[in-house]
């Protein structure tokens, strides 16, 4: 069977050294070529994923194992299921859109290069990481793929890039490190030999309960900071203000999934009783997220800090769901956790777009664009509403899944969490009111609607949206699965207990 | 008393003998080839020609180990087995990186040494003597006794022998410290500074080596490990032996407290020295406390594993901290070599089987990487009043901006501290993954957790070095460093060692292979 897993990894890390590789001559011509490079990962990926055997799709398909480092018991491990496949399907979406809502971010033919060589070298990780099937790869592509973004935010960005950069390695790395420490002693607990770090290999070990705590908060806590918890949350809102909104948009919409994926596919599996010991405290803080991100968007001044306080807000849902262990709501969650990719990289897009225009990611410097940029103004108002779960947008479904699959077992928790379905209208709302409605702000007269590049990077995920909010079956059909699964491994465990 | 005649396998010995007998013949080259241009060429032909012999012959020795554990050359006393010759071919390795930096020149035909060690810096003399085009060439065979001595110090089995080993790799490096081309005073200063602490410590190791003496009546490793099992009670006698001999080793190790030379002499010796020194003595070291532990001290494993936890963690919280606020690249990278010292005493812990593995993996990638990062820094000067070349330029500040004017330069540069860092996919993090498994294996939990918090703070220093070079303009009239367009022999050991870094990160399970071959220790006596 064809790898179409490696190829996904090595394409664009190919296309990232060509691009390393390019003479200077050909240096202006780095932007058609790394979009090239996506729109053939994409194809690529639309083949693969018509191959994908929906009624099967708790199980791990297009399975690769080879023997990689035997001595510490790393294998080159892929295959995905229903959930890894819709994650890698985003990471083949959103990186060609980003490249193209960024097209023009930067004027210099070499810093150009870098940008584009840097994004599809992100992109080979992020692949890698949805799809590994082995502790000890998934780890490795973990934290190498700190050293791409680390520097695509401190090489383009806002002034204060550097400090943004530095934070988010320093926050990353503690997570990281915390988690090499379990990895290892993973190794000792678990079967080892040659496979050692198999998932399949760690999934139902025996261990003493300590261990598995232990174990379990050195994975959970890496994750909690990807996928912006509070209160681990606080290098998100620096990053998003000082990066490029492309940038933050990946960085958001893709890479944060990998602290959701995480809890789904690594510590639910392998350390079931712990999670159920964690739940309680987990769902606490997850409440939060959701509350305190809502919140803090509301009063934020600053788009882009506002954008990355929704998102806090909505990874609490999704925490919410994985760990209420219903299978509703982990369906919900995992669905979310792509929609949410969708809804986000275009608001981060548009948000993006508008600070071209202007030069200010202020709220106070804007009013009254509706008349100048009618379009800009719609494609806002339709992406800040699948923010808010607006029915009819894909995001609505997942929302309301977590909260219909979470209620019979936390009732407080979905209570209070769905507060934020009236917070993020307000602070969507608010957002439209002062950008664009009210008295015309002179200076803007002259802003220019949407143009086509920035169309072709939004309107497609306008329209996933809109499809996917009226047939979300599409979509469900390869989460369902898998979630039952998980909820199911984790309630086994209990029983057995 | 008779004294009987030893007998003496010495076959297995060729490699080192080798580079000694070169290192002999390399020194009457100095007196009969006058030319000093000639001459440079001559013993760099004659050096690497003889280090990539005995390269050769460690790698013939090894197919001929075919599983067998090794031989013993003298009994009690020098055994050269499977893990020896996986270090001898380590630090021959290191040599010739070491030989092709000691050699390379700037494009104005400078090298890294004094043209006349014996003069005072800043006399006529000295002038007279760059003048004429002198140059201290001693720097190859002083280089081979070196390597050579370290050499023999991994495949010793016997406290003395291990002291006189000791001696004939220290003295070399005392000289080639002192030589310097610039900063002669610093130079000069650190030779005496390592001088002194380097005997001091051997005293405290020859003294060591004589109460273990006295304890056990026994001098060699195996025997001193078969007689402490019959002390009743450990007496304090043997303990103390023990640690002052541990100190001894720990001392070339540079791990803290013995490491207040380790910043002043990285500083003050000529770059190439340090990076030679700087990966193969600390991998000599190693291998010698390796077999000291393992033969001799393993009944002491839970009496001694208070030392190496705290001058482990005393390492690495000094080595990182210390490493945070130095403005000297070169006193920055001495710091973080003792912080790694740390780290390797943390793979001591319970003296599992996967140290063996483990060490000498880490200590290949360590030296790597120190190689290849100490040869960047020879590259990057600054600009000479007269607009000709200048000294390094080692203040961090200078470094600003590099990525922009040289590429390759940078790039690499980041890659070698990302190893150093342990970032995945550079061969540090198979390292430490390694180091940290042997250490849990041992079960040596809280250890690895310092090593981590460690870990993350030192990420941060490699870091900044990283965004200086990347993300930093060079303010406007300062006195920017410039990339000096290099010399290709400095070129080419900055290419190997980030390929070694890339590879061995990559694709470890070679080397990881052949060093797992080599994780028994000959047992000979019996």
């Amino acid at each position: 069977m064809f790898p179409y897993l490696t190829v996904l990894i090595a394409l664009p890390a190919v296309g990232a050294a060509a691009l390393w590789a390019l003479p200077a001559s050909a240096r202006s011509k780095a932007r058609q070529i790394a979009l090239g490079v996506t729109v053939i990962e994409f194809a690529l990926f639309a083949v693969m994923a018509l191959q994908f055997d929906k009624a099967d799709a708790g199980a791990i398909q297009f399975s690769e194992t080879y023997s990689w480092i035997p001595q510490i018991g790393a294998s080159w491990a892929l295959g995905v299921s229903g959930i890894g496949l819709l994650m890698v399907g985003l990471a083949a979406i959103l990186v060609p859109l980003a490249m193209m809502s960024g097209w023009r971010d930067e004027t210099d033919a070499t810093r150009i290069r870098n940008y584009m060589a840097l994004v599809l070298l992100s992109q080979a990780f992020m692949v890698g990481i949805f799809a590994a099937r082995d502790v000890f790869l998934f780890y490795v592509l973990f934290e190498a793929m700190l050293v791409p973004l680390y520097f695509l935010i401190g090489g383009f960005g806002g002034a204060q890039r550097r400090y943004a950069a530095v934070k988010f390695l320093l926050y990353s790395l503690v997570g990281g490190l915390i988690m090499l420490v379990a990895v290892v002693a993973l190794y000792f607990v678990g079967p080892g030999g040659e496979q050692a770090f198999l998932i399949d290999n760690l999934t139902g070990i025996e261990m003493s309960a300590t261990t598995e705590r232990l174990l379990f908060l050195g994975f959970f806590i890496a994750f909690a900071i990807k996928a912006p918890m509070v209160p681990l949350h606080t290098w998100l809102p620096t990053v998003a203000e000082e990066a490029p909104p492309s940038t933050t948009a990946l960085l958001v919409a893709v890479l944060d999934k990998i602290g959701t994926f995480g809890m789904i596919t690594l510590c639910l599996v392998m350390f079931p009783n712990a999670s159920q010991w964690a739940a309680p405290v987990i769902i606490v803080f997850a409440v939060i997220s959701v509350i305190y991100g809502a919140l803090l968007a509301i009063g934020q001044k600053n788009m882009l800090r506002l954008v990355a306080f929704t998102s806090v807000s909505h990874f609490g849902v999704m925490i919410l769901g994985i760990f209420v262990f219903q299978p509703t709501a982990m369906e919900g969650a995992a669905l979310y956790m792509f929609n949410h990719g969708l809804s986000t990289a275009a608001l981060f897009f548009l948000v993006g777009f508008l600070i071209k225009r202007t030069g200010s990611a202020e709220l106070s410097t804007y009013g009254g664009l509706q008349r100048v940029v009618p379009i800009f103004a719609g494609s806002f108002l339709i992406v800040g509403m699948s923010a808010a779960a607006l029915p009819g947008l894909s995001p609505f479904v997942s929302e309301i899944m977590v909260f219909i699959g979470a209620y019979p077992v936390a009732k407080v928790a979905v209570i209070v969490s769905a507060i934020s379905v009236v917070l993020a209208a307000l602070y969507i709302l608010l957002t439209y009111k002062k950008v664009f409605t009210g008295p015309e702000v002179p200076s803007l007269a002259g802003t220019k609607d949407l143009s086509l590049r920035e169309k072709l990077a939004v309107w497609p995920l306008i329209i996933a949206m809109l499809v996917l909010g009226f047939v979300p079956g599409l979509a469900i059909d390869y989460v369902s699965a898998p979630s039952a699964d998980a909820v199911a491994h984790v309630q086994l465990e209990e029983a057995n207990a | 008393m008779n004294f009987v005649t030893p007998e003496i396998a010495w076959a297995p010995l060729t490699p080192i003998l080798i580079v000694l007998g070169t290192a002999a013949v390399a020194i009457l080259i100095e007196a009969f080839i006058k030319s000093p241009a000639t001459r440079r060429t001559v013993q760099l032909t004659v050096t690497i020609g003889a280090l990539l012999v005995a390269l050769g012959f460690v790698i013939v020795q090894w197919v001929g180990l075919d599983g067998s554990a090794g031989d013993v050359v003298m009994t009690g006393k020098i055994t050269v087995d499977a893990q020896s010759l996986a270090w001898q071919a380590m630090l021959l390795v290191f040599g010739i990186l070491g030989a092709l930096l000691f050699a390379a020149r700037t494009s104005d035909g400078e090298d890294a040494f004094t043209p006349l060690g014996s003069v005072p810096p800043g006399s006529t003399k000295e002038r007279l003597a760059r003048r004429a085009g002198l140059k201290v060439t001693e720097v190859f065979p002083l280089l081979l006794f070196a390597v050579g001595g370290m050499m023999l110090f991994t495949c010793i089995t016997d406290l003395i022998f291990l002291f006189v080993a000791l001696e004939l790799f220290s003295l070399p490096l005392y000289i080639m410290v002192a030589l310097a081309r610039r900063r002669r005073l610093l130079s000069q200063e650190a030779a005496l500074k390592y001088f002194l602490l380097g005997a001091f410590s051997s005293a405290i190791y020859l003294f060591g080596a004589a109460l273990v003496y006295g304890a056990t009546t026994q001098i060699d490793l195996e025997s001193i490990g078969i007689a402490i099992d019959f002390i009743p009670n450990r007496d304090g006698m043997l303990l103390a032996g023990a640690v002052m001999v541990v100190a001894g080793l720990m001392f070339k190790i540079g791990a803290a407290p013995f490491h207040s030379w380790v910043p002043d002499v990285y500083q003050g010796a000529p770059t190439p020295v340090t990076a030679f020194m700087g990966a193969a003595t600390k991998a000599a070291a190693t291998a010698a406390l390796v077999r000291v532990m393992y033969l001799a001290f393993y009944p002491l494993e839970w009496e001694l594993s208070w030392m190496f936890w705290a001058v482990a963690i005393t390492s690495m919280i000094i080595g990182t901290l210390a490493a945070l606020v130095q403005t000297d690249i070169k006193r920055m990278l001495a710091y973080s070599a003792v912080a790694h010292a740390g780290f390797i005493l943390v793979a001591f812990a319970g003296l599992t089987p996967e140290a063996l593995v483990a060490l000498p993996f880490y200590l290949l990638t360590y030296g790597l990487a120190t190689i290849g990062a100490f040869a960047i820094i020879t590259q990057v000067r600054e600009r000479a009043e007269d607009g000709g070349i200048g000294a390094e330029a080692v203040r961090l500040g200078q470094w600003a901006g590099l990525g922009k004017r040289s590429p390759f330069l940078a790039g690499a540069m980041a890659l070698f501290l990302l190893s150093f860092a342990g970032i995945p996919l550079t061969a540090g993090f198979i390292g430490k993954f390694e180091v940290f498994s042997a250490a849990i294996a041992g079960g040596a939990w809280p250890l690895v957790l310092v090593a981590v918090i460690a870990s993350m703070v030192a990420a941060f220093f490699y870091v900044r070095l990283i965004v200086l070079m990347f993300f930093t303009d060079a303010p406007e009239g300062a006195d920017e460093a410039i990339a000096v367009e290099t010399e290709t022999l400095t070129r080419v050991v900055i290419g190997i060692t980030a390929a070694a870094i890339v590879i061995l990160g990559i694709l470890p399970s070679g080397v990881l292979n052949i060093f797992e071959s080599a994780a028994h220790l000959l047992v000979s006596a019996g």
